[in-house]
């Protein structure tokens, strides 16, 4: 019996924490319930790439998007849609203005406003079939670059003006000549899949997603710089990614794309994986490369670069998961098509995984050029809850924040750099006005002091010291003589650290006083934290005038600081206070107040 | 030590494992995940067992597993909690989901609750971030959008679980 529909299910880590698999069991059920399972085939995708609508399917020919799905939603799907023909109109996505879509991913600007190369086949094929990406012109990029000589294969991603998607941006072309004219009898090609910024999840997407992309990336530039093994360096927090690339690479060697005399060109490669163990350092490739050699991940001094001494001492390669996929793409299309997109000296689009406080999150690839607030405000579809922009930070710990006013900025990495940031990896986590900055700082500089790994002192010592003056002043005992030894403390730091964590951890410190110094000061003279997140510098209270009396915050407060009456009044106790928010959360009515610590202090 | 190391079934799984590896170089921290795998934690013996097996010293292996965070050397709880304080959950508040859970566990850091049923962890990125701020008990059970009035809820459905048993 031929198919009729194809469900493509979104599995993506977003869907799955939203109960994507119950979803999938309760269709299923309903599937067999009307024996339609030889006619309708359920395929579960990777990301989709629209997180907050999520579980999320679409039902093929038609091209029906239905979002936020429910177990109970099954069975209305099957009996309308699959059986009589009928779009189920209340699972339609909505637009802002609350208008009904009826039509899949072409309508909805979220999808509208991208351009998918990186993210090409996320959400159209199923990551475990090898045959689907096939059918996909899968591996045809691999089979045209063995047509060709190394150097052409060079030439042309040279000529892309394709840029290491990993953070730094280093030229891809660039790289690999580099280390295909380093003599030697052995080369590695090593994928950096620890995606380590926290708060990022592109290379994971794409992993779980369209897992064959990146290895033939992989076996391309494998050729290109003469190595026959490659090594994914995946991070141990993503179990499904390392599942689906082991059933890749399974597939791949079985079709004779992975393994010895590849299409018969008498080319060998191989790829494995290497799990990492919960080091953000690994990241960086000197101390990934420790790491791959199964040893302590730290940094080791450059030169010798990778290119010449990496691996077992012998020239490596090491790229990002975003440039090995993109590489298909460039070596299929061609150059052109490629260096057709973007700005003058970023080329092509980049992965962004937009979270925080905006209305859409999830992945979004666009054009390089593309404004932040054309990413924040029409892809994003701007901060929920009506509240104010603040801030968006790019590039993880090693990044900076950009305000309201940049936020015009075409993203390129030249752009991005001149505001104090960096491209990064590709997170980007949109602040609002509820956000303290100097909470954020003092969060990435908690996160580098954890992670550096101690070897010099700069970075070990320094981070710490500038985390301490942190805490202080979130506390509401910083002075003005700590805000200048932070910035004093930023630059000694930046310009001694033996590695990129060091060298980078105090940008957000830097970016934030260069965009919020009132924030600082706020704290440090007033006592007072402007966006009210600080728990040292707020109280909660209890609005006589709008409470109700319906105990619920009291029945929240795990130390039992509220009491009062049924109906009547409740009032909170400010010595039991532990601060936990459960009550503003809780109460309906709007009745409890976040207040700054001084005035209630005052007042009482 | 030696007579336990024959007749332990974990040491005996290990064992398999390592002597089927088609080559031990650089497999110090694959080995290691095995063993994690299997013990749960990597207490003293499993590492000078792993040590006299690869052939390297045991402070190697002691620097390794101390060094990266994924390994343990303590037990953990039966629920083992992970609450994400990644970017995306830290500025939804993921902080206070933290504290919350601790308070209502009666912990302060990573250690068991006292009848081994729970431990907490603060984690980074759990790759859900458009749901933050989340959690996640055990292997599968993820929890997004909290809000810290949540926690004694889902904690007390784990405990119900159990007490059922
Ligand atoms: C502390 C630190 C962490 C890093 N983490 C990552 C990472 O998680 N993923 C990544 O691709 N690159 C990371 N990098 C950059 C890599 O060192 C390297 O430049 C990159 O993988 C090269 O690939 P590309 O040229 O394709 O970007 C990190 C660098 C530093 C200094
Ligand atoms: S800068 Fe930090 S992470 Fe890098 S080598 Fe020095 S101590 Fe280690
Ligand atoms: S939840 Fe709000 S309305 Fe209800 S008792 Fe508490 S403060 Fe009053
Ligand atoms: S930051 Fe919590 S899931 Fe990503």
């Amino acid at each position: 019996m031929p198919l009729e529909n194809t469900i493509l299910i979104c599995a993506g880590g977003g869907c799955i924490s939203a109960g994507e698999i119950s979803v999938k069991e309760a269709l299923e059920n309903e599937i067999k319930k009307y024996a339609l399972d030889g006619v309708v085939k359920v395929v579960e995708t990777g990301c989709m790439d629209a997180c907050s609508l999520g579980p999320l399917m679409v039902i093929y020919p038609e091209g029906v998007f239905y979002q936020k799905l429910k177990p109970s939603d099954a069975k209305e799907i099957v009996e309308e849609h699959l059986l009589k023909g009928r779009v189920v109109q209340r699972l339609l996505y909505k637009g802002p203005s609350g208008e009904i879509k009826p039509r899949a991913t072409e309508e909805i600007p979220f999808f509208t406003r991208q351009v998918r190369i990186a993210t090409r086949n996320l959400g159209v094929i199923d990551p475990a079939s090898i045959e689907e990406y096939i059918a996909r012109d899968g591996y045809f990029a691999l089979r045209k670059a063995l047509s060709m000589t190394p150097e052409m294969v060079i030439e042309e991603i040279k000529k892309s003006g394709l840029r290491g998607r990993g953070g730094a941006g280093f030229p891809t072309g660039l790289k690999w000549e580099l280390t295909r004219k380093s003599k030697s009898d052995e080369k590695y090609l090593i994928c950096n899949a620890d995606e380590g910024d926290p708060g990022a999840f592109m290379d994971r997407s794409m992993m779980e997603g369209d897992p064959h992309s990146l290895l033939e990336g992989m076996a391309i530039g494998g050729y290109a710089i003469g190595a026959h093994q490659g090594y994914i360096y995946v991070r141990a927090e993503y179990p499904l990614a390392i599942e689906r690339l082991k059933i890749a690479i399974k597939q791949a060697r079985e079709y004779g794309l992975l393994g010895k005399d590849i299409f018969g060109s008498g080319f060998d490669f191989d790829v494995d994986l290497r799990i990492g163990a919960g080091a953000f350092v690994c990241g960086e490739e000197t101390a990934l490369i420790q790491s791959v050699e199964g040893k302590r991940g730290q940094p080791v001094q450059k030169p010798p670069y990778p290119a010449q001494s990496g691996l077992w001492k012998k020239p490596t390669v090491i790229n990002n998961v975003e440039t090995l996929v993109d590489v298909p793409y460039i070596i299929n299309k061609g150059w052109e098509a490629f260096a057709s997109i973007g700005t003058e000296k970023s080329k092509g689009t980049k992965v962004f995984a937009l979270v925080g406080k905006v209305n859409n999150t999830g992945l979004v690839e666009v054009p390089m050029g593309t404004t932040l607030r054309e990413l924040i405000f029409d892809i994003g579809g701007g901060i929920p809850g009506g509240k104010r922009f603040k801030a968006v930070q790019t590039g993880g710990p090693s990044g900076g924040c950009i305000p309201e006013e940049y936020l015009d900025t075409p993203i390129d990495y030249e752009s991005l750099t001149s505001l104090g940031t960096i491209m990064g990896s590709g997170g980007m986590i949109v602040m609002d006005e509820d956000t303290c900055m100097v909470d954020v700082a003092r969060f990435f500089l908690q996160f580098t002091a954890d992670e550096s790994c101690g070897k010099c002192t700069p970075c070990r010592e320094g981070t710490r010291k500038m985390l301490s003056i942190l805490d202080k002043i979130v506390e509401g005992n910083g002075t003005m003589e700590d805000i200048e030894r932070l910035e004093t403390l930023a630059v000694t730091i930046k310009d001694t650290a033996l590695c990129g964590l060091g060298q980078t951890a105090p940008n957000p410190v830097l970016s934030t006083l260069r965009y919020f110094r009132d924030e600082y000061e706020a704290h440090v003279k007033e006592k007072r934290c402007p966006a009210k997140s600080c728990k040292a510098l707020i109280a909660y209270r209890i609005d006589p005038a709008k409470c109700t009396g319906c105990t619920a915050c009291a029945r929240a407060c795990p130390t039992g600081a509220i009491t009062g009456e049924v109906r009547k009044v409740h009032t909170i106790d400010q010595e039991k206070c532990i601060k936990c928010g459960s009550c503003f959360e809780v109460c309906r009515f709007d009745a409890v107040e976040k207040l700054d610590a001084v005035e209630v202090t005052a007042d009482t | 030590m030696e007579n336990q190391t024959l007749t332990d079934p974990k040491f005996a799984e290990l064992d398999e494992f390592i002597d089927n590896l088609p080559d031990k170089k650089g497999m110090l921290i694959g080995v290691l995940h095995k063993a994690q795998e299997i013990f749960g934690y990597l207490p003293a013996e499993v590492q000078h067992h792993i040590a006299q097996k690869l052939d390297i010293p045991e402070s190697t292996v002691f620097g390794v597993v101390t060094f990266y965070s994924f390994f343990t050397m303590k037990p953990r709880g039966k629920y083992q909690i992970k609450v994400c304080l990644g970017t995306a959950c830290y500025v939804k508040g993921g902080q206070k989901i933290s504290d919350r859970v601790k308070e209502e566990l009666g912990v302060t850091g990573d250690e068991p609750t006292s009848d081994g049923l729970f431990s907490v962890q603060e984690v980074r990125c759990l790759g859900a971030c458009s749901m933050a701020p989340v959690m996640l008990v055990g292997e599968r059970d993820f929890y997004g959008r909290l809000t810290p009035d949540k926690i004694p809820q889902i904690i007390e459905s784990y405990r119900r679980k159990e007490n059922k048993k």
